[in-house]
């Protein structure tokens, strides 16, 4: 029997399996543990989440690999990790150790201010954030197997990933309204692979899963992104960083399944802590914005 | 014919499409009222664990298992094949334990070692072009559990009575076979 490994189906397909689930930023093994028990679909294993980031400051880099494999070893969901936009090697180095999927992520500092990486050359998937359609067009047109909003990370205010789903579906709405004589001027205006565009024009869908990510911090929240029509969720500093962490984030999971359900993402939304403090994405200062990383 | 897909998380709207594409209706299963009247059941691939507590806590696992029990002709599809095994060699987690099959979960190692491959099935005279992701495998099974198809000796498509799993997933291509094999189990009874 001949076995194919690394094939775009079976990249894009892990993250088909992660649909209607709700992947969540950990930093220690008892986190992944939560997680997983609460019903998170993989963890995202990380040194610092955003929020801390943020309050840190400095250079925001790949985990050390000791941790990461300390959180593999803790549950028996998918992990994935964060690598640098462009920083190719920290990828290398995160497939050696066997993570299933690896975020090329602007929450971290980027290494590199043109490229991103050229993902086709990995066995593991990758997913990447977008702000539009032709970013996440360029992205998949990289290699990238899954995309998700970049929202602004660290924050708990949601609006940001709001705008950036409503935007990639209302632009996908619109290519598959056009002429097919008119694909390539849209191209040119998305800057986006003709290809790509011209398949999304006929689909009518994104060609690898969308999910929402950044901002996310209650159960609402959650259905709020997956109504508007992304297959799943990303949790950064939005259940750590909570009051009651064990109980938002089944909350969080519960919310995401139900979704169309209000009387069960308020019977879930009760009592379950203080929500993380968060920051108004319109106070931050240009320079303190991570969705303008990458392009 | 109206086939239920359980709908907790997962790849539930690729076996919706298989279904409608063969002419029936596929109904997404959330609450325990979906499971009325229906001809058949899938439970399709995802996170075993996350379906299960969801299943659990949702009331949906016990309705399942007993309609399973009555005979209902089911098909699990990876994290589905998990579900339906009645043990995991790994730690205890939900299960609806109705196929007498013990499973150990990502089998084949991690997301680096999911593959495709052609896969001879028997009953079907076309090998059958298969994607295995972080998939199970069955490490033991009843004497009456028929083993379908196996990769280097172990079995990935096992069918024991009116239930059928798999470690892979046959919505993820083009290829309705197996799907059929469920409908035919429907209108054989």
């Amino acid at each position: 029997m001949e076995a194919e490994t690394g094939s775009d189906r079976v990249k894009r397909g892990l993250a088909e399996m992660l649909k209607g689930g709700v992947i969540m930023d950990v930093v220690t093994p008892e986190q992944a543990r939560i997680a997983e028990e609460a019903g998170a679909v993989a963890v995202m294993a990380l040194e610092r989440v955003p929020a801390d980031i943020r309050l840190q400051g400095g250079v925001a880099r790949m985990s050390d690999p000791d941790m990461i494999q300390s959180i593999q070893d803790a549950v028996s969901i998918p992990v994935m990790a964060k690598a640098r936009i462009g920083h190719f090697v920290e990828a290398q180095v995160l497939e050696s150790l066997g993570v299933d999927y690896i975020d090329e992520s602007e929450v971290l500092t980027p290494a590199d201010t043109q490229n991103h990486i050229d993902k086709w050359k990995f066995t593991i998937p990758f997913v990447c954030g977008a702000t539009n359609l032709g970013e996440a067009l360029r992205r998949i047109g990289e290699g990238a197997a899954m995309i998700r909003t970049k929202g602004e990370a660290g924050t708990g205010d949601v609006k940001e990933a709001v705008t950036h789903a409503r935007t990639i579906y209302g632009e996908i709405r619109k290519l598959t309204t056009l002429d097919e004589s008119e694909l390539m001027a849209a191209a040119r205006d998305h800057r986006a692979p003709y290809a790509l565009v011209r398949e999304v024009a006929e689909t009518g869908q994104l060609p690898v899963v969308n999910f929402a990510a950044g901002g996310i911090a209650t159960p609402a929240d959650a259905a709020l992104m997956m109504q508007l029509g992304v297959d799943g969720v990303f949790v950064g500093s939005g259940i750590f960083k909570s009051g009651n962490p064990e109980v938002r984030a089944k909350a969080i999971v519960e919310a995401t399944t139900y979704y169309q359900d209000p009387s069960i993402i308020a019977k879930v939304s009760r009592n379950i802590g203080e929500a993380m403090v968060g920051i108004n994405s319109d106070d931050l200062r240009d320079e303190q914005l991570l969705a303008p990383r990458g392009w | 014919m109206r086939v239920g897909v359980l709908a907790l998380q997962g790849d539930v709207r690729e076996h919706l499409a298989v279904i409608a594409s063969l002419g029936h209706t596929g109904v997404a299963v959330k609450y325990r009222e979906d499971l009325d009247d229906l001809d058949a059941l899938i439970i399709p691939g995802g996170e075993s664990t996350t379906i299960g507590k969801l299943a659990d806590r949702f009331e949906l696992l016990e309705p399942m298992k007993k309609r399973i029990a009555e005979g209902l002709p089911t098909l699990g599809t990876c994290a589905g094949m998990i579900l339906l095994a009645t043990a995991t060699t790994g730690e205890p987690q939900h299960l609806i334990g109705e196929l007498d099959i013990t499973v150990e979960r990502n089998a084949f190692g991690r997301q680096v070692d999911s593959f495709e491959a052609d896969l001879d099935v028997e009953g079907l005279d076309e090998p059958f072009h298969a994607v295995f992701i972080r998939a199970p495998l069955v490490v033991s099974a009843a004497d009456d559990v028929e083993v379908l198809a196996a990769v280097d000796g172990r079995p990935v498509l096992v069918r024991q009575g009116h239930m059928m799993a798999a470690s892979f997933h046959p919505e993820l291509t083009n290829d309705d076979r197996i799907h059929k094999m469920l409908i035919s189990s429907v209108t054989e009874r």
